[in-house]
């Protein structure tokens, strides 16, 4: 009975969202108050219906209701707790409910922060995020229903949950990632409400901003936990895979650090206005694009989930109708915009029209290699596939040129910059990381690609602190005093920018200097890399509570002392007789030992893969820095005070 | 008057981002519902590579000049491979209509093999161990069961991962020729 009534919750908020996708519209048409008034009821009504299925479908996954075909397709009785109900996304109809249910819950964050909005604004926001929470929700109900029961046949047991995602990063990693992208429906909905209001002066970009912030700063956590999750449970070693799910979270993020640097120039500066709305639409587009490609089927990936092209041509409709229907009206709406305000060549303004040009080359970069090969494809010109190659060659470049204007932009003043001296503040941390950079090469060789990006990352660092230094290098109060003056949003700009660094200096060290090695080991035998010598103490059996193990056991010495036991295991899941490589890993901060288990050779003889990887943790410490930056600039002061703030 | 064409090609430019992803939507669509797990083999057009392997059944090296002069089917298989068994009574139906199907038991123990076609039947005109998979590098196979269809001239013409099936054939007998 309970999924029932799941799954009518579920259709009458389709009901609700359908009734909030119009009323609204019609009341600021008609200039009619109350109709524009209902906007905010109804994005709750909405929400809580959703919600209270989302529960709901939570609960069969608890109680082991496996006469859900969904449950039972996700679930087992002997799986751990945590894991039944994290299996509630773990598969295509669950994970989309959650994602609708996000959409409510920013939605619904947007009508409660929302009250000082301009109501006719308030109401074409929410009217906008309405029409995209029922175009979900259709597409859920007619292709992807959780609910569908197995009666009266139901099976004793469930298939259980694919054993990669039975994992703690797995738990938080989709909520986080749909929380990023997702969110970027709010600054599309200011943005398309600005194109229908017609009334796109700076304001709506002083309301998207704290939005758009925190949904960059859960995208940036996502993404990072996702590299992780990769890193340590897929047990290659590697932390990033230019795969094209991967890409489909990626292409957001990019864009959406561009529109947040852009929503900065349009609301303090009043100039790209046109170009900040169409970014907004692009963010969220490519954040539909990425859902598509995820669940259609036309591209190949580990990620993807069951290919069906019914839901394939469903959901290619509603990316038509957002994505083309914004876009239409960006282009029947945007000419009126006129830009007042013009800026000089060295100002911030055009620091941050570079930056935005980069961003968005190296979005269509990852865009075109993603879809290059069904764009052969479907030219009849065979099949290709677009791997690392391509993207490190033509990638790397790019980025090392966002870190540069990265370096200097901060430093620019608006409108125009005095260059004597931006080049006397440049030079000394130049210098400086000159020699950071020639230390460095005494411990390493480097080539030179990678020792320019060293410098670079050296240089931002330095540039990003000094700055930091000399705004509390003024006379006065103590400099505690001044460091707390400061307003938020320059904290979580310099944050993010060390971020950056910090992760640039990981990703360099670990794809130069990693060390790896594939080895027969008996026990008692060893090998030395690294200057560690891991000593194998031979294999045993373990029992889990749903599979069953072999676990080497391994002894890591360092110059005759012990510095750690590691025991990576080979796990054989009962449900689905899949077999599991389970790393295991002794994380440092400048170094992680990574040892994978491979295949019984003979007797008593294991296959072991081992891994030394220096400064990978700084990979993801950059990507907390960053989120970090994120949800600080979110916070400041300024969105609460000012009318119409949202936050 | 040129201020006018201006602002009229601005109007114009406004609308490539549109037509942009029009055009993408197209090949979207036109993607759709297609496999992609499909992957056409190199192999295709060019001759069968030539190999040594030993015959179960008489125990002899066999060469690709001993296999049929009329075109024929080189289908991998193992006793491992529980899509295999699927396939095999379709094989078991094409090899009634006379049509010459050499098998490559692929990574397989030959006592099981000899067991398996026991019990099942063979419908291959001759069976060929390839126990450590090296004919399966050379003909680039990705898993069992995966056919190939050489033609009379000694072409590879046509490559097929999965089962063999009604459809399936209807696609490829074509190339048998």
């Amino acid at each position: 009975m309970l999924p029932e009534i799941g799954h009518f919750a579920l259709i009458l908020s389709l009901f609700f969202a359908l009734a909030l996708s119009f009323v609204p519209i019609l009341g600021y048409i008609k200039k009619h108050k109350v109709l524009m008034a209902y906007s905010t009821p109804l994005t709750h009504v909405t929400s809580l219906l959703v919600l209270f299925s989302f529960i709901i479908l939570s609960y069969s996954f608890a109680v082991d209701d496996f006469s859900v075909l969904y449950v039972s397709q996700h679930s087992n009785s002997l799986l751990p707790f945590v894991f039944k109900l994290s299996a509630v996304w773990g598969g295509h109809e669950g994970s989309l409910l959650l994602w609708v249910l996000i959409l409510c819950g920013w939605s619904s964050a947007v009508a409660y922060k929302g009250k000082t909005l301009p109501e006719d604004i308030r109401a074409l926001v929410l009217a906008t995020l309405g029409i995209v929470t029922t175009g979900f929700l259709a597409f859920l109900l007619f292709t992807s229903s959780p609910f569908v029961r197995l009666l009266p046949d139901m099976p004793a047991e469930g298939a259980d949950l694919n054993p990669l995602l039975q994992d703690v990063g797995l738990i938080i990693h989709p909520p986080m990632l749909y929380m990023g992208y997702v969110g970027f429906s709010v600054a599309f909905a200011f943005a398309i409400a600005a194109l229908i209001s017609g009334n796109l002066n700076s304001s709506w970009a002083r309301w998207a901003r704290p939005w758009t912030s925190v949904s960059w700063a859960f995208l940036t956590l996502g993404i990072g936990l996702g590299s992780w999750w990769a890193y340590y449970e897929l047990g290659w070693g590697g932390w990033w895979f230019w795969d094209p799910v991967e890409n489909a979270s990626f292409m957001p993020w990019l864009a959406g650090t561009a529109l947040i640097h852009s929503l900065a120039v349009t609301e303090k500066r009043g100039v790209f206005k046109s170009w900040t709305v169409l970014l907004a639409i692009f963010t969220f587009s490519l954040s539909l694009l990425g859902t598509f490609l995820v669940r259609s089927g036309v591209l190949t990936s580990v990620h993807a989930f069951a290919a069906d092209p019914t839901r394939g041509v469903f959901i290619l409709v509603l990316l038509f109708l957002f994505v083309g229907g914004s876009l239409l009206l960006y282009a029947m709406r945007a000419a009126d915009v006129k830009s007042d305000v013009s800026f000089g060549i060295t100002g911030r303004e055009a620091g941050l029209l570079i930056n935005n040009i980069v961003l968005v080359t190296l979005t269509l970069t990852v865009l075109l290699g993603t879809l290059f090969p069904l764009l052969f494809d479907a030219l009849d010109m065979g099949k290709v596939s677009v791997g690392a190659p391509y993207f490190n060659s033509v990638f790397s470049p790019i980025a090392l040129v966002l870190m540069l204007v990265m370096a200097i932009g901060p430093l620019l003043k608006w409108n125009r910059t005095k260059l004597d001296i931006l080049i006397k503040q440049l030079i000394f941390p130049c210098i400086l990381a000159c020699v950071l950079t020639g230390i460095t090469l005494i411990w390493q060789k480097f080539e030179w690609i990678t020792l320019v990006s060293l410098f670079v990352a050296y240089w931002v660092l330095l540039l990003t602190l000094i700055d930091w230094a000399s705004k509390l290098g003024n006379v006065g109060s103590s400099w505690w005093q001044r460091a707390k003056k400061l307003p938020r949003n320059y904290y979580g700009m310099l944050i993010a920018h060390l971020g950056m660094a910090v992760s640039l200096i990981g990703i360099l060290f670990v794809s130069v200097q990693s060390q790896e090695e594939m080895v027969r080991m008996a026990p008692n035998d060893s090998v030395t890399l690294s200057g560690y010598e891991f000593v194998f103490n031979g294999v045993s059996q373990v029992q889990g509570p749903n599979y069953v193990a072999d676990r080497a056991n391994i002894s890591i010495f360092k110059d005759g002392q012990q510095v750690a036991s590691l025991a990576p295991e080979k796990r054989v899941y009962q449900a689905r007789t899949q077999m599991m490589t389970e790393a295991s890993i002794d994380a440092g901060l400048f170094r992680d030992l990574y040892l994978s288990l491979g295949e019984q050779l003979e007797g008593d003889t294991w296959g072991l893969r081992v891994h030394v990887k220096p400064f990978v943790r700084w990979i993801w410490l950059g990507g907390i820095l960053m989120m970090i930056g994120g949800f600080l600039s979110a916070m400041d002061k300024r969105y609460r005070k000012v009318a119409g703030a949202t936050i | 008057m040129s201020e006018g064409k201006n602002s009229k090609m601005k109007k114009v430019a406004l609308f490539l981002p549109f037509l942009v992803f029009a055009l993408l939507a197209g090949v979207f669509f036109s993607q759709l519902g297609k496999d992609t797990q499909y992957m056409p083999s190199a192999l295709i057009g060019k001759t069968l590579p030539d190999f040594s392997l030993v015959s179960l059944e008489t125990n002899e090296v066999m060469n690709k000049k001993d296999l049929g002069e009329q075109g024929f089917l080189i289908n991998f298989w193992g006793t491992w491979c529980p899509a295999c068994s699927f396939e095999h009574d379709y094989l078991m139906k094409l090899a009634s209509e006379g049509i010459d199907i050499v098998g490559i038991d692929y990574k397989d123990e030959t006592t099981a093999a000899i067991k398996w076609l026991d019990e099942k039947g063979d419908p291959y005109s001759v069976v060929l161990l390839d126990e450590l998979g090296n004919f399966g590098i050379d003909m680039g196979v990705t898993g069992a069961p995966e056919t190939f269809v050489v033609n009379a001239e000694g072409i590879v013409t046509y490559r097929h991962q999965g089962i063999v099936n009604e459809q399936v054939w209807q696609e490829m007998k074509g190339y048998l020729k």
